[in-house]
């Protein structure tokens, strides 16, 4: 097919043709074509189907607030469902679908629908699907599902990519037609920074439609050279393609620029990007939108608004009907008239409604053919441009809760409320209609605001230009017709439904607006909003002005969740933070989990291991029987240093440690103030007035805030200061019987005997003949065991040396697995018990609470609740059928007693197979569990599906009574 | 959001953890306070519609802590203040 109706003129590039694909047929149109001009220039006024009634429709506007023209654009996984094809600018093999039909576009199945519709009016989800009320799951829900949205989601991974940007400047302009141009160029002249964004993809906005002259040129040289002018003062930046969709709090927008969509290829690049733009005054420039009037069958293809019609004929040199009706409530309908007689197009009606004429319902199934007047005559007519007046982009000024206010002379709401700080309005924006009006109020703010910030070049003269006739009236639809009239294109609803929401009782316009969905749609209503309060209002018998509107939310238009998401997906979804011995880690088989931001080595899988299970016996079992190394560097770890250190941590800690002795380590444990535990540790004392604090890995972040919190809030004048120190050392556990024996080839000079340098012992040292070194002699594992540290930098050849040293003694390298097996066999508690909803005494730890002094969460801890002697207490539990794998969640019950939340007797925390036991061993909570040993209590679990019997015991499996810790 | 950082200049909220009331700063002495005095001062929290004094931590910056008046209903910043210094003001001391 050639682009029938291309007509001459415009601003698209006819050197440059463009071949696209459109429901499978191959077509052209021109550089500077959208989607939308390139279809009407093939003559196709058909594109898709409506969201409810699946009546046909085609291109309604010719900018973002197109409610009927939505396409799938592209195939595969870059698939985009409900894209305007009046924003999709064209690009060569483009490749675009019609959308929300069942077989062809022309012939859809699911037009029944359109003869169902006194089944599916407004609110019928409510009503029609109540019965019978066994249809709801089988029949109604599925066909409901089915027939529900628009457009389809290619269901695989978006593979664009997104960026987040960030820019500054003293004066954002949101919108480039002649208010913003010749605010910006004020604004520029006297030599602020000005950000110039426009949603479209050349500047200009109206100008680019319209046949205006400015200073004494047509609109477009004009444009040409502000842009111009702009791009050389050197303080402008002017962005096309860009959104600004939201105002956010103290003068920070929202704004998404599409930089590749229009591109054959993307070349790797962003696809778009979401800008947030930092500014000190902001002035919103976005023009106004043209709507419609309510009239019988007003949703035909070829029915569309009298300015985009315009758009068609001046801007992309295409006629959007041979024989062209205008159907008008303004002067700036009747403009339309003239610019399409200029290019030969026939105009077969001008109906002013201003005149009491009116158009009372249109004909054509699949397409206008021809209107019908209020007096009965028939005039042909393949396309009907309508102007309802134009509503004001009041949008933006809305996002602070501002509340647009009506305006009689300009038939629409204007900004008005309290604006978000920082805020004007200037142009058809603001309720000014006419253009040297629009250009001198642009020019006066951009000058304004330059003044206001101090800038002091001069912004020169607005631009002249001639003010075009502008007289509306609120007409807003035929009275008396037999036929539907649309009110909202894109989520079908009519006048009918307003009319029906009034007398259901849904009178408010909120209420309006959620009955019906009227402006619910992804447009949010921009071509429909104010002719739904007008009728509403008449329903009512009250004014607009007391009917007032719904309020406009942030985005303006719609913003994909990937640019929201931006590079954070996948693996990039939060920073991954790699533990000194992670490479030699990698080079020896270690499988790795997630710790908070790390990655730790869960084992490390030998040839021959069939499962993880393997790797993770064999490590626990090293560890018991030799000696095994762990990377434990991701404990949080915090420098304290200070006169008052030690009084610090006194009160920080909820057990004693002022006394603790210069080389000596103490086990330690945090509550929050409501008393609860939420971390434990050790703390180490270096000096009189240098303590190194370990957190657990989860809660690094957290300790260290809530001690900084201590520290400046609490008791500002304690002579105490803190560094996180997590990164700077490479930590390693060295446990098992041999642990002494490693050491000994690799401290230098400190005598480790059990004398010199018992349990819970620690010292500055060096290590390999110089490193620096700090030693601890502490066990998680419940072996001998110490945790040697290294500056950070030297963990990697560290872990190699250890390694290589423990050759002699078989050491292996064990990872979090065996860990989590050593420290359950011991009885030491972990995140499974300390969930921030364990007491101390539920730990068995209510001992170590000092009486004696104040610390945070002390005093709460010793609430009555919180002591109760028939409370929960940890307990070990083993199967009793031992070949039995235990369960971790399964809830305890005494036998005989049902299986309900009435008979509950606690919760199975952790679980995991002992190596050294060779039996499932498990920690839990247990109702007075420390005075049940022996008991047998029933481990249920309906989830895993698991009921077996458990034996009370320590909960210390393996060395209760710690001698070897202590060896 | 903004917040203007006494030390560091106009600053993203993004660098900031909330914590809430600035009201935490009054901590009772655990050794004097009775169980009620505590239960207050852990739980309860004004949540005014209006102006609201609250504790904000430059976590991703220089770790102060700060008394940010905050209007709950505009989101505007009224003053920003280092809590140490609204500490030290309101009598604490070690």
């Amino acid at each position: 097919m050639t682009q029938a109706m291309r007509i001459e003129g415009g601003m698209v590039d006819r050197e440059r043709t463009l071949a696209f694909s459109w429901n499978g047929r191959w077509m052209t149109g021109y550089q500077g074509d959208t989607l939308a001009s390139a279809l009407l220039a093939n003559g196709e006024r058909l594109v898709g189907r409506s969201f409810k009634y699946h009546r046909p429709r085609g291109i309604f506007s010719s900018g973002s607030e197109e409610p009927s023209a939505l396409v799938q654009l592209r195939d595969g996984a870059a698939q985009e469902p409900n894209t305007r094809a009046t924003t999709v600018e064209l690009f060569d093999g483009l490749y675009a679908t019609s959308q929300n039909h069942r077989g062809p576009l022309a012939f859809d199945l699911m037009a029944v629908n359109d003869l169902l519709s006194p089944f599916l009016a407004a609110g019928f989800y409510y009503k029609t699907f109540m019965w019978p009320k066994a249809f709801w799951e089988r029949v109604y829900e599925p066909l409901i599902r089915a027939s529900a949205g628009l457009g389809r989601l290619s269901m695989q991974p978006d593979p664009d990519a997104y960026d987040h940007g960030f820019l500054h400047c003293d004066l954002l302009v949101i919108g480039a037609g002649p208010a913003g141009l010749s605010a910006a160029l004020a604004a520029s002249r006297s030599g602020l920074r000005v950000i110039l964004v426009d949603e479209d993809f050349v500047p200009g906005g109206r100008l680019s439609a319209e046949t205006h002259e400015v200073g004494g040129q047509a609109g477009a040289d004009w444009v040409a050279e502000a842009t111009a002018e702009l791009a050389a003062n050197g303080n402008v930046r002017l962005m096309t393609r860009t959104t600004a969709f939201g105002a956010f709090d103290h003068g920070i927008y929202g704004a998404i620029e599409r930089r590749t969509d229009h591109l054959v290829d993307a070349e790797d690049r962003p696809r778009q990007v979401l800008w947030r733009i930092y500014t000190r005054r902001a002035l919103l420039a976005a023009g106004a939108t043209e709507r419609s009037m309510a009239f019988g069958n007003n949703d035909r293809p070829g029915i569309m608004l009298a300015g985009a019609v315009r758009a068609y004929v001046n801007r992309f040199g295409v006629a959007p009907g041979r024989r062209v009706a205008v159907f008008t409530n303004n002067d700036d309908g009747l403009r339309t008239a003239d610019d399409l007689s200029d290019k030969g197009i026939e105009i077969t009606a001008v109906v002013d409604a201003r005149q009491g004429d009116v158009v009372e319902d249109t004909i054509g199934r699949r397409g206008i053919r021809a209107i019908r007047l209020g007096d009965g005559r028939r005039i042909d007519a393949d396309c009907l441009a309508v102007s309802g007046g134009w509503s004001p982009n009041v949008h933006l000024t809305c996002h602070h809760r501002g509340r647009p206010v009506w305006n009689a002379e300009v038939v629409g709401f204007v900004p008005g409320g309290e604006l978000p700080p920082g805020m004007s309005v200037a142009g058809a924006a603001n309720g000014t209609m006419t253009l040297a009006a629009t250009i001198r109020e642009g020019h006066g703010a951009g000058a304004e605001i330059a003044g206001d910030l101090g800038a002091g070049g001069s912004p020169g003269t607005p631009v002249e230009a001639v003010d075009e006739s502008f007289a509306a009236a609120p007409f807003w639809h035929v009275t008396g017709l037999r036929n539907r009239a649309w009110v909202d294109l894109q989520n079908d609803v009519t006048t009918k439904d307003v009319r029906q929401s009034h007398q259901e009782g849904f009178r408010s316009v909120e209420h309006l607006k959620r009955y019906t969905t009227l402006g619910m749609a992804t447009d949010q209503g921009r071509t429909a909003n104010v002719l739904g309060l007008a009728l509403m209002a008449e329903a009512a018998g009250k004014s607009i002005e007391e009917t007032g509107t719904t309020i406009f939310r942030p985005p303006y238009t719609p913003v994909a969740i990937g640019a929201f998401g931006g590079r954070a997906r996948g693996e990039h979804f939060r920073p991954h933070r790699l533990t000194p011995s992670h490479k030699w880690a990698e080079e020896n088989g270690a499988d790795f989990v997630e710790a908070g931001m790390w990655l730790r080595a869960q084992w490390f899988k030998k040839p021959g291991e069939k499962g993880w299970r393997d790797s993770v016996d064999r490590e626990a079992s090293q560890v018991r029987k030799s000696v095994g190394i762990c990377d434990v560097t991701t404990l949080g770890k915090i420098d304290i240093q200070g006169r008052d250190a030690a009084e610090f941590l006194n009160r920080v800690y909820a057990n004693a440690f002022l006394k603790l002795p210069v080389g000596k380590v103490r086990y330690g444990l945090m509550l929050r103030e409501d008393g609860i535990c939420y971390d434990d540790g050790t703390t180490a004392r270096l000096s009189e007035s240098h303590f190194v604090m370990t957190t657990t890995t989860a809660n690094a972040v957290l300790v260290f805030r809530n001690l900084e919190f201590a520290r400046q809030c609490l008791w500002p004048d304690l002579d105490v200061h803190l560094i996180s120190t997590t990164d700077g050392w490479a930590q390693f556990a060295i446990a098992g019987p041999n642990s002494r024996a490693l050491l000994a080839k690799v401290v230098d000079d400190l005598d480790l005997s059990n004398d010199a340098f018992p349990f819970m012992a620690c010292a500055k040292c060096s290590v390999f003949g110089g490193t620096p070194a700090r030693l601890f002699r502490i066990s998680f594992s419940g072996e001998l065991a110490y945790e040697i540290a290294v500056p950070a930098r030297f963990g990697d050849s560290m872990i190699r040396a250890l390694m290589k040293t423990g050759e002699e003694f078989d050491a292996v390298p064990y990872g979090t697995e065996a860990l989590g097996v050593l420290r359950i066999e011991k009885g030491h508690v972990a995140g499974n018990e300390i969930t921030g909803q364990t007491t101390a005494r539920m730990l068995g730890l209510g001992s170590m609470l000092s009486s004696s002094k104040d610390a945070i969460g002390l005093r709460l801890s010793k609430r009555d609740a919180m002591n109760a002697d028939d409370g929960m207490r940890l307990a070990g539990f083993r199967p009793v059928d031992r070949s039995v794998i235990l369960t971790a969640g399964a809830h305890f019950l005494n036998p005989g007693d049902p299986a309900d939340m009435a008979h509950d007797q606690g919760w199975m925390t952790s679980v995991a197979y002992s190596p050294e036991l060779g039996i499932s061993v498990g920690l839990g909570f247990l109702k007075r569990g420390t005075e049940r040993m022996g008991e047998t209590v029933r481990a249920y679990s309906p989830v895993r599906d698991q009921d077996v019997l458990v034996e009370v015991c320590s909960p210390h499996h393996v060395d209760p009574d710690g001698v070897r810790q202590r060896g | 959001m903004i917040i203007d950082h006494p030390l560091l200049g106009p600053r993203d909220a993004a660098e900031f953890v909330v914590l809430g009331d600035a009201s935490l700063i009054d901590r009772p002495d655990g050794m004097t306070a009775t169980v009620e005095e505590m239960h207050d001062y852990a739980y309860l929290r004004d949540n005014p519609a209006g102006d609201h004094r609250e504790l904000w931590y430059h976590e991703q910056g220089d770790r102060s802590w700060l008394v940010v008046t905050r209007s709950t209903l505009t989101h505007e910043v009224i003053k920003v203040e280092l809590a140490r210094n609204v500490a030290r003001a309101q009598g604490r001391s070690r």
